[in-house]
């Protein structure tokens, strides 16, 4: 056996496009044993491709599948293949934009929900690879003079996110993947917001109470506790800063306390 | 509409009840978890995290040294399992499968 019998006869590119188009020829120069063009060969490789990357979006979007059924799933995950090609080898990495193209895709329009569904799974994965930190200690803010509390600002701890949802994200996500034997109600009606939190190896999905998001994204951004607090309570009204904080707290949200 | 900037006071006093809160129940790493070596019965060891990284539920023996599962912190070591075997905070050479 020779090198030259190994040196390329198909460019990278060429294969590529083939790879992508199940309609395309098998490229020239792509062969077999006995030397011949081996279209069925190319055929079970090109497959391959499409199914493991459908399998990998059947692997991180739980709740989307089991909202779909398999078959609708598998046909839905094709489609989205066929579009969005891996621009990471990493495939745990591969979906990203799962969501957004729901969204778009033309026969799902009459659920407008599962978009939302697919972002918020997307979030979830990016928290559970999200870089390990030690939560804030809560006893750091119990000592903090009581005139320098509204100046304070915290430092989010990495897997930590608000999702917000014009549907009820919540109920969605736990009825189909993370509680699917509780029997939860799901009332479309009912808009819901969602902190998702890492605090050690688990990643935590909870509720988040009313003007928790605007709270928390003040924050996120940058602001003080007392402009958070503030935002909060002046866009909605049942803001409670204790509850909200406990809960935060709690679940690591935060790394570091910041003074002025 | 009225100003509903929180008066200092008001703030200091939010934050105190948060944080005793907090003190009264558990605190947060008291339901935290380790993973434990060694304790799985076959097929049911943890750590599927989506797309590419499945190895959930596929240690082939039980109490596999090198597969772990999510424990409460501080149960590991001391959880007793059949025939002397202790569970590990690292992985063992115990109970592995054959070749």
């Amino acid at each position: 056996m020779n090198a030259s019998e190994f040196s390329p006869r198909v460019s990278a590119d060429t294969f590529g496009r083939a790879l992508w188009d199940p309609a395309a020829e098998t490229p020239t120069g792509l062969v077999g044993p006995d030397g011949k063009t081996a279209p069925k060969r190319f055929n079970v490789y090109r497959n391959n491709v499409v199914a493991s990357l459908s399998e990998a979006l059947e692997q991180s979007f739980p709740a989307v599948g089991r909202l779909l059924g398999e078959d609708y799933f598998k046909a839905l995950a094709r489609a989205f293949v066929a579009e969005h090609p891996p621009r990471s080898p990493v495939l745990m990495w591969y979906g990203a934009e799962f969501g957004g193209f729901i969204e778009r895709f033309p026969p799902l329009q009459a659920y407008p929900y599962l978009a939302d569904v697919a972002r918020v799974e997307w979030a979830w994965l990016e928290a559970y690879h999200s870089a390990d930190a030690l939560p804030l200690d809560p006893a750091e803010i119990g000592a903090v003079a009581p005139d320098e509390i509204g100046n304070i600002r915290f430092e989010k701890h990495p897997a930590s996110c608000v999702f917000r949802s014009e549907w009820p994200i919540w109920d969605l996500v736990r009825a189909n993947r993370f509680d699917p034997d509780a029997n939860i109600e799901i009332d479309l009606e009912k808009p819901q917001s969602v902190l998702i939190t890492r605090p050690e190896l688990e990643v935590e999905l909870m509720l988040l109470r009313p003007g928790g998001d605007v709270f928390l994204s003040a924050l996120f951004d940058g602001g003080t506790l007392a402009e958070a607090a503030a935002a909060a309570s002046s866009q909605v009204e049942e803001f409670s800063l204790s509850d909200t904080l406990s809960d935060c707290l709690a679940n690591g949200v935060f790394t570091t306390l910041v003074k002025a | 509409m009225k100003n509903k900037a929180m008066s200092a006071a008001i703030l200091a006093g939010a934050v105190a009840t948060a944080v005793a809160g907090l003190s009264a129940t558990a605190p947060a790493h008291a339901q935290a978890k380790e993973k434990c070596y060694g304790v799985s019965l076959k097929g049911q060891n943890d750590c599927k995290a989506g797309a590419g990284t499945t190895c959930a539920g596929t240690s082939t023996v039980d109490y596999q040294g090198n597969a772990w599962t999510l424990v409460p912190k501080g149960t590991c070591v001391s959880m007793d399992l059949p025939d002397g075997r202790k569970g590990s905070l690292t992985e063992l050479d115990r109970d592995l499968p054959e070749a």
